[in-house]
């Protein structure tokens, strides 16, 4: 008998064979919803709030001033002295928004994406509560390694695109896509239960928040 | 009302003075007190440690010597959680499924003595008069298993010339765990250590609780450390009276050295 | 009888001589050597109060926690009761999706598999997120015993394989080491580190950083385990914090998954369940760093080859305990362990297993079979705060108790514990034994000659108890003595 077949018989025997007990109905009787309207100016501002909590930092600005507020984000994480070749966009990051001259993703192996300093991309999704934001590999938000080799990233969120809750976030995405939630830089608790902000993924996390 | 005193084991046995306390308390608050001459153990150290099959005949003791009673109560949280949630369970797994809703309907009319003295008869205070420095330790059994809540301290509260400190770490566990204080002795004695340290650190006289198990096993500890402080159970605070301390009730350590 | 009874001789255990789920002695023995290290006892209080401290913030921050925590349970539940045709839908999607899933009975099964497709690439480096599934079976030691070098990547399992230490915590497994001594094993132990280097964790994380980073770029061949996998999708999921995790399922060509069977869940909706409790529960956060997700395989991102290995190792064993199935449900985020105030004092070596606390104490024993752990049920004193803080609301404490009584039952000679009790038992339901036997407990008076405490030196098992406490002298009288004498009409 092979392992599959087996483990299933093993699992069926453990159950009880025909009369195994019957499957409890699952109520949902948690939030589902947060109340308020995505984009929600409360809902700004909690996202915010539980951005910077993990010590990311969130510059706000008008769909106007979205490619000065990147270039802003980039001073934040890079320093002023930053070069347009140090930093690479997502593919199908909207035109507008990218700094003049920056690198756009192609099919180089994603290891030489560690040569750069900084990543721009668009997110799938942001949810309030949790200060979570969700990138889909979509064109806009880039292949997987693009959000994670170079030091520092710089998401653009627009207001439309904030949730309140987690189970409204989840409902927004395509779980056949490879999707990645952040929730600020990467970090760890391992010594002595002590977050510390900044161990392989993005040290530096700017979040640039439109019509926030 | 006609209230059927179950001493446990092992007040009946090694703390008397506990089980007098309470059946002075309740006729004080004008309550009937009668005492079944048959009844033993709930069953609870047979269970936890693994004698469930033994624990059967225990339970139908219990059921016997406590049939007909009006209501039941007890000065242990530990027992009345065995009884409310172990004993049926025991039964019906042996196939005893008659004993098991006996154990059942007895459950419904068994209270812990602070619940019964707050949720049932309503009072807070008992017209109690205890001057001393105490803190209260609320047993796990107590706090998670039956949910006492704060009855024991509302009822500490109303208490005259009681004064309450608070216990640091008071949800810790004490580590009686009943034969786990013998089985993992070492684990059992840290923990205690831990809980006297926070005792000791209230300066409190007297340390209080709900189940005289924990009391012994902490006040076994403080005694063992010829500390200063000492164990008293709630029902025997409760019972003491300006006008004349209960002929038994212990005002010296419960555990001397 | 009941199906209990009948359910559990007949599925296999997880083998012996594989693994690590078993120790090398009992739960009280090796925690008195633990109690004796002070720094041991520091370090743990230290960790375990703060992550207390911030679990409970968060959790109090929801509304709604009670019924996520059912919803969480219900949930699970439900998953076990059909766990048979969710595994099978997850591998039609996981297959449909460019993904190879294995199946494995057990360890040394599973270990072959994973063993088999590392050389199958012709790489000779593995780099690894952490998980227990792996931890569980030993596959380091397999794919080490391969010839292959296997690289640990998050930083408390670093911790531990460079210390040549063993985990002692389901998410920190370093947790019983504080920053100096873990400042001390990077010094010894890693190349190249600055001499420099203070016992900051700051410090410390940018050392493994800058260690890791070249082995992440190069590495051909990554094995993780898997928090979640949607039967409906084929989404498998990781839940982590630094970012080696994002490392290793995003840069090699080939991604290897072992994941438990317990681990599926049905609907990609049941995540706004798992994903609220998980990491409050866990690192007291609203959320962790990252979380990733995978339907099989994305062209031009990711892995090009993945492979699912499907591990049974006595879960199906567990599974056929009625009472005891529920430990399946564990999403193993360690509250249990941060709360239980054994696991605080002992720490998570006593118990020997991969799995320690209070979830280790019941779902070791079961997986193995209680009597290759048979310590391991009694070492809690049944405090109950584990099933208070458990997100999916397991009732630890019964499963306990139901294991204990699991063991006494597989005896097959009487004990001298098992003869005393069931001594005890008879007389306490016979009332005019039970008087007997109080009348015989009261000759401990004449041991303590008027003293108002027994002796300090009696003998087994009383000396487990007299050791560090006092036992008061049994009084002259029992209370229902004394009541029925004064009250006789």
């Amino acid at each position: 008998m092979s392992a599959r077949e087996e483990v299933l018989g093993r699992i069926r025997q453990a159950l009880g064979g025909e009369d195994r007990t019957p499957a409890p109905e699952v109520v949902r009787d948690y939030r589902l919803t947060d109340g308020r309207p995505a984009g929600d100016a409360e809902l700004l501002a909690l996202l915010v709030d539980r951005v910077e909590d993990y010590r990311a930092t969130v510059l706000c600005c008008s769909p106007a001033e979205v490619a000065a507020t990147v270039r802003a984000a980039l001073d934040r994480g890079l320093g002023t002295g930053w070069a347009a070749g140090d930093v690479v966009v997502a593919p199908g990051l909207a035109a507008e928004w990218r700094p003049a001259g920056c690198d756009v993703d192609d099919e180089r192996p994603a290891v030489q994406l560690a040569e750069r300093a900084a990543s721009v991309t668009a997110v799938a999704v942001a949810i309030a509560e949790t200060g979570t934001l969700v990138l889909d590999g979509s064109p806009a938000c880039g292949r997987r390694a693009l959000s994670l080799l170079p030091d520092c990233l710089v998401c653009v969120v627009t207001a439309d695109q904030v949730v309140g809750s987690v189970p409204e976030g989840l409902a927004r995405l395509d779980p056949l896509r490879p999707l990645t939630m952040v929730s600020g830089p990467s970090a760890t608790s391992d010594i002595e239960l002590q977050r510390v902000e900044g161990v392989h993924g993005p040290r530096t996390l700017v979040v640039v928040l439109v019509g926030g | 009302m006609k209230v059927a005193l179950f001493a446990t084991c092992l007040v009946d046995t090694m703390t008397p003075t506990v089980a007098h306390a309470t059946a002075a308390l309740l006729q004080r608050l004008g309550q009937e007190v009668v005492v079944p001459p048959t009844q033993a153990c709930c069953g609870q150290m047979h269970v936890n440690t693994g004698y469930r099959r033994e624990a059967v005949s225990i339970v139908a003791n219990h059921v016997r010597a406590f049939a007909g009673a009006e209501v039941i109560v007890a000065p242990s949280g530990s027992c009345v959680a065995s009884i409310h949630h172990q004993q049926a369970a025991v039964a019906r797994r042996a196939g005893d499924e008659a004993l098991a809703q006996a154990a059942e309907e007895l459950a419904d009319r068994t209270y812990e003595l602070s619940q019964f003295l707050v949720d049932v008869l309503g009072v807070t205070d008992v017209g109690a008069y205890y001057p001393h420095r105490v803190t209260y330790h609320p047993t796990c059994h107590s706090l998670r298993l039956l949910r006492v809540g704060d009855a024991p301290l509302q009822l500490l509260r109303a208490v005259r010339g009681l004064e309450l400190v608070e216990l640091p770490g008071a949800e810790q566990c004490c580590g009686f765990g009943g034969t786990f204080a013998v089985k993992n002795a070492d684990t059992s004695t840290a923990m205690l250590t831990d809980k006297m340290a926070n005792v000791l650190s209230t300066h409190a006289e007297v340390c209080t609780a709900g189940d005289a198990s924990c009391l012994m096993h902490i006040g076994g500890g403080l005694s063992r450390l010829r500390a200063g402080t000492r164990t008293v159970h709630l029902a025997e605070i409760l019972a003491s009276t300006e006008e004349a301390v209960t002929p038994d009730q212990r005002t010296e350590p419960a555990v001397t050295a | 009888m009941t199906a209990v009874d009948l359910g559990m001789p007949g599925l296999p255990t997880a083998p012996r001589g594989v693994g690590h789920l078993r120790g090398t002695q009992s739960f009280p023995d090796a925690a008195r050597g633990a109690l004796r290290n002070g720094q041991l006892r520091a370090n743990l209080g230290h960790a375990t109060s703060t992550i207390r401290g911030k679990r409970a913030a968060v959790v109090g921050e929801l509304p709604d926690w009670e019924q996520l925590r059912a919803a969480g349970k219900a949930l699970k539940t439900a998953t076990m009761a059909r766990l048979d045709d969710h595994l099978e839908e997850l591998e039609r999607q996981v297959t449909a999706r460019g993904g190879v899933v294995h199946w494995a009975r057990d360890a040394n099964e599973a270990n072959e598999i994973v063993t088999r497709l590392v050389l199958a690439t012709g790489t000779s480096e593995v780099v690894k997120v952490k998980s227990m599934a792996t931890q569980e079976i030993g596959l380091n030691e397999a794919l080490e015993g391969a010839g292959l070098d296997v690289f640990e990547t998050d930083l408390a399992e670093l911790i531990v394989q460079l210390g040549e230490d063993s985990p002692s915590h389901i998410l920190v497994p370093a947790i019983h080491k504080n920053r100096a001594e873990i400042r001390e094993i990077f010094a010894r132990t890693i190349p190249g580190v600055d001499p420099g280097l203070t016992d900051d964790p700051r410090q410390l994380a940018m050392a493994a950083r800058a260690h890791l980073r070249e082995r992440f770029l190069r590495a051909r061949v990554a094995v993780s385990g898997a928090n979640f996998g949607v039967a409906e999708t084929g989404t498998l999921t990781v839940v982590e914090s630094e970012g080696n995790g994002r490392m290793c399922l995003t840069l090699p060509e080939t991604l290897i998954t072992v994941m438990g069977i317990e681990k599926v869940v049905p609907t990609w909706r049941d995540l706004e369940v798992f994903l609220q409790l998980l990491p409050r529960s866990s690192t007291g956060e609203r959320m962790n760093p990252y979380t990733s997700t995978w339907a099989g395989v994305t062209p031009g991102d990711g892995p090009q080859e993945f492979h699912l290995v499907l591990l049974d190792n006595g879960r199906t064993a567990v599974l056929a305990d009625e009472v005891g199935r529920e430990a399946l449900h564990c999403i193993r985020c360690s509250a249990c362990l941060n709360v239980c105030p054994v696991y605080e004092r002992a720490g998570g070596h006593s118990y020997g297993s991969v799995y320690p606390g209070p979830i280790g104490a019941v779902l070791s024993p079961m997986l193995t079979g209680v009597e290759d752990n048979a310590s391991l049920p009694y070492a809690s004193s049944l405090c109950g705060a584990c099933y208070d803080v458990c997100p999916v609301a397991i009732d630890i404490p019964s499963i306990l108790v139901h294991l204990r009584g699991e063991h006494v039952e597989a005896q097959e000679r009487p004990t001298a514990e098992a003869v005393a009790f069931r001594g005890l038992a008879k007389a306490m339901s016979h009332p005019r034994l039970w008087h007997l036997a109080q009348r015989g407990a009261r000759l401990g008076r004449l041991f303590s000659r008027g003293r108002p405490t027994l002796p300090n030196a009696l003998p087994p098992p009383v000396s487990g108890w007299t050791r560090s406490r006092d036992l008061p002298t049994p009084p002259a009288k029992t209370f229902v003595q004394q009541w029925t004498e004064e009250h006789r009409s």
